[in-house]
């Protein structure tokens, strides 16, 4: 299997009051072409802030990360935006990952427009979008706060495909929402992965689903990579303690 | 007692939402003072700088509705000439403050680092003088004239836009949706422009509507005090300052713009306090 995403030694340290916090420290994973990679972990462990590395929204102190072979962390200005259309993300809160002053169908088709698309191009494209998060077209011209979150989702999820991405980055894209939204999200996201050849990046905290959908999970533990496998293995028998004390916790 | 008697039906007490309602009247009434001051020269029933000593500080009623000052001029033509350079010269200092304000804000909130902490000290310097004294000084420097008035008034007045513009900017730049433009590979402009202008015009333009009438006080006060509009210009604020002398044996040339200055404002605060309730419908009703 080809490597699509390598991360390398990454590091990051925050500092509050001049007091240092690690919050990653030397992670290093892969994630390969039409995998789909569970990171899960307690609140606070790094998950969010090694997907926030990934994206250039937080810059690492160390490490690298590459994509397809090439060092991403340097780009800036026109080759960032290039690296856009490649790694995607669905946030956690749906409903403030849109604008509340712009309607959602707005939200989906800016990176087809800033792409340079014809408006009645990305239009289009906006409700083949739609269908296939299985949201009705009408929710286009819908502002966030109308809509539902599990609504809102799907449509955080269309904008991530919009531009036809090869990874996408869910950042505890369901633990906002309830059970059975989350199951449909879940299963969305795995039929999107299915039809597209995604790759799938499942930051979250929730083992059952892990193992309901991951191909591989990491397991993370303030800052660092305590155990890897296939989440049957991981789940059925953990060699690490805090990854036995998870377990132990929801099982 | 019957079952029926011992019910007691509570009623409940409607609290009536009258802010379309206002918004109508004061709206009407702000829209009548700016258009009085447009047409002002149609309006006058005399020429508001024409001298006839012989018809000095008439008092109210006849022919000169508000009386004369000691010239001989018509007191209620010089009322209404005198919104032009009242009402004016507030709406513009307001329409200056609030882009320059803003725009300093929306840079160092998104910029950040140096430049930030430069423009945000140079603020902070405006703020620390009373702001009506350094308008004074500014004023006194640059003489007279109503331009050199809103410029000073300008001066000392944009760091609270800036402060505005700024925290709301700092707010909205931290937002899932900002970072979710990112993504979407929008650079600079198209993320200021598209996403945080409009996100915060309504603090900004309320803040802004609600100026309008402090912004015409401080603009008659310092021609109150000579350093605004050079005299025989109508403006309330000299007119009143004219009139100052003569308070005990004709009133009525200082109650003239007084009162308008008063009702000027009053209508410009209340349509300021309605447009907040229907932008910012969170704060309604303090």
């Amino acid at each position: 299997m080809q490597k699509l995403l390598e991360v390398k030694g990454l590091k990051k340290t925050f500092y509050k009051n001049k007091v240092p916090f690690v919050a990653v420290n030397n992670v290093s994973f892969d994630v390969n072409e039409g995998e789909c990679l569970g990171l899960v972990g307690e609140s606070g462990c790094g998950k969010s802030t090694t997907a926030k590395i990934i994206t250039h929204l937080t810059a690492p102190d160390e490490g690298s990360v590459l994509l397809d072979g090439e060092e991403t962390l340097f780009l800036k200005g026109r080759q960032e935006r290039k690296l856009y259309q490649k790694i995607q993300m669905v946030f956690q809160t749906p409903q403030d990952s849109f604008d509340p002053r712009r309607s959602l169908g707005d939200g989906i088709m800016e990176s087809m427009r800033n792409q340079g698309m014809l408006k009645a191009r990305a239009k289009e494209r906006m409700y083949e979008l739609l269908d296939m998060v299985e949201l009705d077209r009408e929710f286009a011209s819908r502002c966030p706060h109308q809509v539902s979150g599990g609504q809102c989702q799907r449509a955080a999820i269309a904008r991530a495909l919009a531009p036809a991405p090869e990874l996408i980055i869910c950042d505890e894209a369901t633990s906002s929402l309830d059970v059975t939204v989350q199951a449909q999200i879940v299963e969305l996201l795995k039929k999107l992965q299915k039809e597209q050849g995604l790759s799938l990046l499942l930051i979250c905290h929730d083992l059952a689903l892990v193992q309901k959908i991951c191909d591989r999970v990491l397991v993370m533990y303030k800052g660092n990579i305590v155990e890897q496998g296939v989440p049957d293995e991981v789940i059925l028998h953990p060699k690490d303690t805090y990854t036995r004390m998870l377990v132990e916790s929801v099982f | 007692m019957t079952e029926k008697q011992k019910i007691t039906i509570r009623k409940q007490k409607v609290v009536k939402d009258h802010t379309k309602r206002k918004m109508i009247i004061f709206g009407a009434l702000a829209v009548g003072v700016v258009l009085t001051a447009v047409f002002a020269p149609y309006l006058v029933p005399y020429d508001p700088y024409e001298q006839d000593l012989g018809s000095a500080l008439l008092p109210p009623g006849g022919a000169h509705l508000l009386g004369t000052d000691r010239y001989g001029r018509d007191m209620l033509s010089r009322v209404i000439m005198g919104s032009r350079s009242t009402v004016f010269s507030a709406l513009l200092l307001v329409l200056v403050i609030t882009g320059i304000g803003s725009t300093v804000g929306i840079i160092c909130g998104f910029h950040g680092g140096k430049l930030d902490s430069f423009l945000m000290r140079l603020s902070d310097v405006f703020l620390a003088f009373p702001g009506m004294v350094f308008a004074i000084a500014v004023a006194s420097v640059m003489r007279g004239g109503i331009m050199n008035a809103v410029v000073a008034l300008a001066c000392i007045s944009w760091p609270k836009y800036a402060r505005i513009a700024r925290s709301q900017v700092l707010t909205i730049k931290s937002t899932p949706y900002m970072a979710a433009a990112k993504l979407s590979g929008s650079g600079t402009l198209q993320m200021i422009f598209k996403h945080i202008v409009p996100n915060i015009a309504g603090t900004v333009v309320v803040t802004a509507v609600l100026d309008i009438g402090t912004m015409i006080m401080e603009i008659a006060g310092l021609s109150f005090l000579g350093l605004g509009a050079t005299p025989p210009t109508a403006e309330w604020g000299s007119m009143m300052s004219n009139g100052r002398s003569m308070l005990q044996t004709s009133p009525w040339v200082i109650l003239a713009p007084g009162t308008t200055i008063f009702l000027t404002v009053m209508i410009f605060n209340l349509a300021g306090d309605t447009v907040r309730d229907i932008l910012d419908p969170r704060q309604r009703g303090r």
